[in-house]
């Protein structure tokens, strides 16, 4: 996640309505979904970015998580998401973000 | 269970994964409004 983007999330938090909040991912690997989550969750991983230290605590969800396929209807998630799920590694992406939270859980 | 009906989303897409367009539309199908959206490219 860039400094720009950092910074917009960060305004975005601070001005709204922080408890209504949820974030969905696309990241395409297992490592990048942990890196975007861990920022959102907990700050900053690599002290680098305006959210380097400020645990923004939101809920992170990746959109190939069966909670998020639950809450779409089903044709428009087939339509939306379909293939997709099939190319990109989504049991190691789910298992990323589950230790994700397990982590920002622990701090 | 996860409920996106009445919530504010914030979609981080990724032109190698999912792009936010794509999500945005989920989000939208299921109830949630949509207040900051981006596609990530890292190439």
């Amino acid at each position: 996640m860039d400094l720009e983007e950092q910074g917009a999330i960060l305004r975005l938090v601070e001005q709204g309505d922080r408890d209504r909040m949820v974030v969905l991912l696309g990241t395409p690997t297992a490592g990048s979904t942990t890196m975007v989550a861990l920022t959102l969750m907990q700050g900053d991983p690599s002290y680098a970015g305006p959210l380097a230290g400020v645990p923004l605590g939101l809920p992170v969800y990746h959109v190939l998580e069966d909670q998020v396929k639950n809450a779409v209807p089903e044709d428009v998630y087939d339509r939306e998401i379909g293939p997709m799920g099939l190319v990109l590694d989504a049991p190691a992406i789910v298992s990323a973000l589950a230790d994700a939270r397990g982590q920002a859980l622990q701090t | 269970m996860l409920d996106l009906k009445d919530k504010l989303v914030l979609v981080l897409g990724e032109r190698d994964g999912i792009p936010a367009p794509t999500i945005r539309a989920c989000a939208e199908a299921a109830g949630g409004q949509v207040v900051y959206d981006v596609t990530q490219c890292f190439v």
